[in-house]
């Protein structure tokens, strides 16, 4: 008992699809129950943060965290759970890329509150009252985490040593991922722990995709129909699946809808969405600028599709301070 | 000496969130809140977005139940975009939705708020969860519970790409037909769900009602609030998850309003406080009174309790005779015993895997058409479903290429947060005399707000439950003088 590993599962800015994703193992996590000393899992177990301050520090074998950090808590958090781990994986697509959470980049705190508390057409605020770090009510003073202006990736906060992509990460990958760090069969640090090999590779639609994309017209699944069988990009649909990491078992796909990226970039790529606007650029039919451009009109949202999960970590980042993006 | 009581973390909003209790000179409790400290900011951060990623987007505001997510903004694109998805799209959706709705309900019962009854509610921590329950009921069916979960998140994924996220939902249908062996093995299985569903429901009975001690905790003062309700009911006034209008009681039984979603605005509204991030919901009329019961408040109540309060009946026989056994036992509608939930939970469970039969056999679902394309610009939508933990809305408006100009996304376990406020500060008020704190006083404040299902934390359905609470008591001079710890968990 003393001898098994210690293992803690933690959650920050995140929606809980990252521990439905671990429960999702079904009968293996009644193995992983076995092999390891689960210490630390909010959603499931006792949880003490004193329990964990008491720890000497590195004594925790793995800590997988999910989420990505926007509240000056989970910042706290992180650092606690770093100083006492061996290894800390950025669990899921918040923690690896930022995720959808990070799409708040767009914005600064200041226009996440005003819609959320003042302009929202359900809101009855008229003496415009906000949530703040400190406030008294009844003369008792009571106190809330800080909310930050930019959303950030685990290893924006802290030293990663592995990732596990996806939203949520499917649960083979997770299986697999536990059984190398249970049996030491690591790669290098910093890897991300699905094959690196673009998302198109295992795509059932592969043998359609031709050998040269010509791209005549951007098609959107509201207003369009999809051909169930044919690659995505060859009927003009935006999928993000060329310049995504595979591995997901193309999970969209089969609910035949196009890929939207949360497996992030493949090892040489640092920039998702840049790596994609490049790849697609060169597929574009028009040759003419005027007629480039009456077609990249045509795709809505640039930054919301490319970007969707990896805002935080590209090379955008957020919007401008101050500016509306 | 006054003293100040933090339980710190209560629940799971993102593992986050508190209580502070202040006590006056004699002890007594002055104010009791729960705060909630974390905030995302969809409403803000979709702005701009394509409309149709919506529910692709906003399911991941909550990863225990992205089917009601997804559902409720394919339900806003519908309306957004004038277009009224082909009769197949609607039964396979729906279908989709009450496999999920049956698989949310029974697993929690199994794995979160059942452990307190099955297991017992002074059974020692480490025995009050799922692993007690199987040890309780045995091993066969505890393979039961393990089995209904597996099969219905393997049919989830199947028809709509994943069971943590589907993708299928457009405006005007879905991505993806069935195919013709999905539908063979979903009829094959359709049965069993129903099955456990009744097994469970005979659990329920021979465990908890047949306990006297049980019988009385739930119908205990202590543990009710008189509020309104709110829930969707059908054409014939029946409870109905997909689709329907919004019915609003008084706590008398009264029928107050009964309204299209597209009305929401004309009746309820969100009032902001200082000290959490989550926002209070109430009845526009009679409008905010502050954290009150009784039939001058504003505040509603959501959540299986609360619709089957507001319907006429459920919409499945099977679930029928439940409803009709549970409001007999129970003195008759509408009942404002919280802990009943527990039971009403249980029949929805039934009624969601009914629904899957009777769904998986109708030859519609068949049918290759299940998408209709708008023809008309889209202007503004709103969509509501039933959550698991009550009604959901999303609304929605763009400009005239679909891009989003406006959100507003009002969550089940919002609407329920004044009264959840409400049930902390009574808890505290009820068993906190003289200044005098010990582990009683954590399992009465437990007892308050567990009984609500909080999801703040949208992680609440997972293995296998438990949940601490940590009290210190600090003095005046925030010098700490007890620290008093236990365990708890989570449940409905």
């Amino acid at each position: 008992m003393a001898d098994k590993p210690k293992v803690a599962f933690y959650w920050c800015a995140s929606c809980g699809g990252c521990e439905e994703a671990v429960v999702d193992l079904e009968e293996n996590i009644l193995k992983v129950v076995d092999a390891v000393d689960i210490i630390l899992w909010p959603c499931a177990m006792d949880f003490k943060k004193q329990d964990i301050e008491a720890m000497d520090d590195g004594s925790i074998a793995v800590a997988f965290i999910n989420g990505a950090v926007r509240m000056s808590e989970q910042e706290e958090w992180v650092h606690l759970l770093r100083r006492k781990s061996q290894m800390v994986v950025a669990f899921g697509a918040c923690a690896h890329l930022g995720g959808i959470p990070g799409l708040a980049n767009l914005n600064t705190k200041q226009e996440v509150f005003d819609t959320c508390y003042h302009d929202v057409p359900s809101m009855d605020n008229k003496g415009a009252t906000v949530p703040g770090m400190e406030s008294t009510v009844d003369g008792h003073s009571l106190h809330l985490p800080r909310f930050w202006d930019t959303v950030k990736s685990l290893d924006q906060v802290t030293d990663v040593d592995y990732y596990l992509p996806g939203c949520a990460p499917p649960a083979d990958l997770i299986w697999s991922a536990i059984n190398a760090i249970l049996t030491g069969q690591l790669p290098p640090k910093g890897a991300v722990l699905s094959p690196n090999k673009a998302c198109c590779d295992d795509c059932p639609r592969k043998d359609s995709k031709p050998d040269k994309l010509e791209i005549t017209e951007i098609k959107r699944p509201a207003t369009h129909l999809a051909d169930p069988e044919l690659c995505f990009m060859a009927q003009g649909f935006i999928c993000m699946g060329p310049a995504t990491r595979g591995g997901c078992g193309n999970r969209c796909i089969e609910g035949y809808m196009p890929c939207r990226g949360c497996f992030g970039p493949m090892d040489d790529v640092f920039d998702q969405g840049a790596k994609f606007l490049s790849a697609f650029a060169s597929i574009l039919t028009p040759r003419d600028e005027a007629a480039i451009d009456a077609l990249l009109d045509q795709i809505p949202d640039p930054t919301g599709t490319f970007y969707r999960f990896s805002l935080p970590t590209s090379l955008l980042r957020r919007g401008k301070m101050g500016t509306p993006v | 000496m006054t003293q100040r009581i933090t339980i710190d973390p209560i629940t799971r909003l993102e593992g986050h969130g508190k209580i502070e209790i202040f006590l006056d000179d004699q002890g007594e409790v002055a104010n009791a809140y729960m705060q909630i400290p974390e905030l995302r900011g969809f409403e803000r951060f979709c702005l701009g977005r394509a409309a149709e990623e919506m529910p692709r987007i906003t399911q991941r505001i909550c990863g225990v139940c992205p089917t009601a997510h997804h559902m409720a903004s394919a339900r806003a694109l519908d309306a957004l975009y004038h277009v009224d998805p082909p009769p197949a799209a609607h039964k396979i959706r729906e279908l989709f939705y009450n496999l999920f709705t049956f698989e949310d309900h029974t697993l929690h019962f199994y794995f979160l708020g059942g452990p307190d009854f099955i297991v017992g509610p002074n059974a020692p921590a480490a025995e009050r969860n799922v692993v007690g329950v199987i040890g309780k009921v045995g091993l066969e069916i505890g393979g039961k519970v393990i089995e209904a979960r597996k099969q219905a998140r393997h049919f989830m994924a199947e028809m709509a790409g994943k069971a943590i996220h589907p993708v299928f939902g457009l405006p005007g249908g879905i991505s993806k037909p069935m195919k013709s062996d999905l539908v063979d093995a979903l009829r094959k299985a359709a049965p069993g769900l129903v099955d456990f569903a009744q097994f469970s429901l005979q659990a329920f009975a021979d465990i908890v009602l047949k306990n006297q001690a049980y019988v009385d905790t739930i119908l205990a003062d202590h543990y009710a609030h008189r509020t309104n309700y709110m829930g969707t009911v059908d054409p014939d006034g029946k409870v109905n998850f997909y689709r329907g209008q919004l019915r609003v009681i008084d706590p008398s039984g009264k029928r107050l309003y009964q309204f299209e979603p597209r009305e929401y605005l004309t009746y309820i509204a969100e009032h902001v406080e200082p000290w959490s991030y989550i926002k209070f919901p109430f009845l526009k009329t009679p409008g905010w009174k502050g954290f009150v019961d009784g039939p001058d408040s504003g505040l509603y109540r959501v959540a299986p309790l609360a619709r089957l309060n507001v319907a006429d009946g459920m919409a499945t026989p099977r679930a029928q005779e439940h409803y009709e056994q549970m409001f007999a036992t129970l003195g008759g509608k509408p009942v404002h015993s919280t802990l009943a939930t527990h039971w009403a939970r249980l029949i929805e469970a039934l009624q969601a895997a009914e629904t899957v039969e009777r769904l998986a056999n109708d030859p519609e679902i068949l049918s290759p058409v299940v998408r209709r394309l708008p023809e008309q610009p889209p202007t503004e939508g709103v969509g509501v479903v039933e959550a698991p933990r009550g009604t959901l809305i999303h609304h929605y408006a763009t400009d005239a290429k679909g891009i989003l100009t406006m959100v507003n996304l009002m969550v089940a376990t919002v609407h329920n947060a004044a009264p959840i406020q409400m049930s902390i500060d009574k808890a505290a008020r009820g068993v906190i005399h003289a200044g005098k704190v010990n582990d009683g006083l954590l399992n009465q404040v437990e007892m308050a707000f567990r009984a609500y299902d909080p999801c703040f934390g949208c992680a609440t359905h997972s293995l296998p439950g438990e949940m601490p609470l940590r009290a210190t008591i600090r003095d005046a001079r925030g010098l700490i003088v007890k620290v008093v710890e236990r365990n708890s968990r989570l449940m409905v």
